[in-house]
């Protein structure tokens, strides 16, 4: 059995990994804005078989909770085994092209919440030696593209953070995976018309998911193709990429 | 990933548009023309909405309580029968009535009132729901159930999504002694044979239902495999599941379904059983769910899709009438690899616009092939009204207008539960003439 904190935990993809962790019969600490989606989510949870579920609701955006969120966590879990980091949002690039307040309340969101919940995390499991950190990046942050470039740059600030905790925690058998997901099918996802082979729906991440934490992954992509679709993409030369429409 | 929202048959392949509702605060959109949806697993147009909008409940996918001592379930509406069954197969649960797939939804399953191989015991689906939560597009709640709100619960059952959001259900399952079935599979030789074999399987078993060869003729008309089978005893050992998964993971440029591979396959199914009766005792998958082995199956038709058929034909004129379905079918030598003929039992469902009553039904996919198709269902729906029988709309893409108010006779008390917001492109077919 195993103790998780979820943040984000209302994210399809989030929900989906609990749904797997909770048939194991762990404890998971739901982290998300909304008490009443929380809530929705929990009584779910506690039918497919989690030991036990309790919630927290913060935005992510409010870094002065961070500390106290974990520490609730630890307090109502009793101890903590990992956390996974999994909220976001899909920002209108051509408003954070006008707008630079609107581009840094999506680092913000999409970076820096996320950093800071991991040198929380990260400092505490160093101490005990032993813990998972699992956060959601995305293939976007392999290579800025004209069409979303500001959530490119977040994620890749959030994979290139995590590379180096991974190195920093290795000594201390703390596990860091930075997960790559490609197009999933979710609520965030709406507003695209969706259908067609890159398309995966979020079970199929979440399986993933929970496999990769498993196995100690260090950086997957998910679905698996994605891996190829990306290393092509970064090897081509910028002076032909720059005149692509990606 | 295929297209979502898009119908199981994929013809007639419908412009619309598609969101999806994530929580059970959720309010329909407010729009003038909207069809709630579940996983669209319906073969037709009941699931499709032209011009308008569907609104998905796949996301609605929650358990909300279950009681392992009285096998009460309450679920949100998207959640599938899959993972009912994952949760409560451990526990000694079973649905009490379940649909030839395990991915339609239970609100899918409760506006279509669906049926299994056990119909002659145990009912359609819609008999072992207890009460659910109908939202409509005024924003109204109700709870509806035997005794509450009793018109919406009588008119959702069946209902096909028009009477308003199914936003959770409770269902009441089944125990069983072992979720495995004692399988016994009976090669017969034509379509009499069947119904002595029905009419003998009745009281003695659980689950019945036939395979049958359709594009066998003349003596042969109607033969094929009948299988029935009881739960395994509670000391006989657990079957595994099967590891095998399929997909198909591309559009074929022509169904793979055609007159040569089907003769192939329905003459070497038929003979794979040398013997006349083969007992075995079969994990519940390939029992109950034998295509959810192959993902997107319904690939397999082409970029035409298929339509299926389903009807069912009372008892006093059943023989005569399928029959006389089988041998157009065969004279067209058109069909599919599964043809599922099964004698539904008299138990009554709450539902108005229930499909399933005394009779046997026939069901069986067509590729679409243009006017031949849709010749042969014309031929086929003139035995089905002779025969005082009915068309099932969740199979359904050509159900002509004044058939089904003669099928449907509670059609006039069923309009006043209907919501005012909601329609679906079945809808619009069978009750606007010139739609």
């Amino acid at each position: 059995m195993k103790n998780w904190i979820i943040v984000g935990a209302t994210s399809a993809i989030a929900e989906s990994v609990c749904r797997l962790w909770a048939t194991r019969g762990y404890k998971l600490f739901l982290v998300a804005r909304n008490e009443g989606k929380l809530q929705q989510i929990a009584q779910d949870l506690k039918v497919r078989g989690a030991a036990q579920v309790d919630t927290f609701s913060m935005d992510a955006n409010a870094f002065e909770l961070h500390g106290q969120c974990f520490e609730t966590a630890q307090k109502s879990m009793g101890k903590v085994d990992g956390i996974f980091i999994a909220h976001g949002t899909l920002p209108d690039q051509k408003a954070c092209e006008t707008s630079f307040n609107v581009a840094r309340a999506e680092i913000e969101t999409n970076a820096l919440s996320v950093i800071s919940l991991c040198t929380i995390a990260a400092n505490h499991f160093e101490q005990q030696r032993q813990g998972d950190i699992a956060v959601i990046s995305s293939v976007a942050g392999d290579r800025g593209r004209q069409s979303n470039y500001v959530y490119g740059a977040a994620k890749g600030m959030v994979s290139v953070f995590l590379q180096g905790l991974r190195n920093r925690l290795a000594k201390s058998g703390v596990h860091v995976l930075t997960i790559k997901p490609g197009f999933v099918d979710t609520p965030m996802t709406a507003s695209i018309d969706k259908g067609g082979p890159l398309w995966a729906s979020a079970d199929q991440v979440a399986a993933g998911i929970v496999k990769s934490v498993d196995k100690k992954c260090n950086v997957v992509y998910l679905p698996w193709f994605w891996w190829i679709i990306m290393n092509i993409i970064r090897h081509i030369p910028e002076f032909i990429f720059k005149k692509m429409k990606l | 990933m295929t297209k979502p929202y898009v119908s199981w048959g994929r013809y007639p392949y419908k412009e619309q548009r598609g969101m999806d509702l994530q929580w059970r605060t959720d309010v329909l959109p407010q729009e003038p023309n909207v069809l709630p949806q579940g996983n669209a697993r319906s073969y037709g147009d009941s699931c499709m909405n032209q011009g308008g909008l569907v609104a998905s409940t796949r996301f609605l996918r929650r358990f909300m309580q279950f009681d392992p001592a009285t096998g009460l379930l309450q679920c949100e509406s998207g959640v599938q029968l899959a993972d009912i069954i994952n949760l409560v197969e451990p526990q000694g649960w079973f649905l009490a009535a379940t649909p030839g797939t395990k991915f339609a939804t239970v609100g899918g399953c409760i506006a279509n009132d669906v049926h299994g191989k056990n119909h002659h015991l145990e009912g359609t689906f819609g008999r072992h729901v207890t009460r659910f939560e109908l939202v409509r597009t005024d924003g109204t709640r109700m709870i509806c159930s035997p005794t509450e709100n009793t018109g919406y619960f009588n008119a959702t059952i069946g209902g096909l999504g028009l009477t308003g959001l199914i936003v959770w259900a409770e269902l009441q399952l089944k125990r069983v002694p072992n979720s495995a079935i004692n399988l016994e599979t009976i090669k017969y030789k034509d379509l009499a044979t069947f119904f002595e074999l029905s009419a003998e399987s009745e009281h003695t078993h659980e689950y019945t239902a036939a395979w049958i060869d359709c594009l066998a003729s003349q003596e042969k008309l109607g033969r094929g495999h009948f299988l029935r089978g009881n739960h395994a005893k509670v000391t006989q050992p657990r079957v595994a599941a099967g590891k095998l998964k399929l997909s198909m993971p591309i559009d074929p440029p022509l169904s793979l379904v055609n007159s040569l591979s089907l003769r192939a396959f329905n003459t070497l199914y038929y003979n794979r059983q040398m013997q006349e009766r083969s007992y075995a005792t079969v994990h519940y998958d390939p029992f109950f769910y034998p295509l959810d082995f192959v993902q997107d199956w319904n690939r397999m038709y082409g970029p035409k899709g298929f339509l299926q058929y389903q009807c069912v034909v009372p008892n006093e004129t059943s023989y005569d009438a399928t029959r006389e379905m089988l041998q157009r079918i065969a004279a067209a030598n058109s069909g599919s690899f599964l043809v599922v003929l099964k004698v539904f039992g008299d138990v009554p469902s709450p539902g108005l616009l229930s499909f399933p009553r005394p009779g046997a039904t026939l069901a069986l996919d067509f590729p679409y092939q243009g006017n031949k198709t849709l010749h042969l269902f014309d031929q086929l729906d003139d035995v089905v009204v002779q025969a005082g029988g009915a068309i099932y709309p969740a199979k359904d893409a050509h159900m002509k207008a004044d058939h089904f108010k003669l099928f449907y006779p509670n059609l006039e008390t069923f309009t006043q539960y209907k919501d005012p917001g909601i329609s679906s492109s079945f809808w619009r077919r069978v009750m606007e003439a010139n739609a």
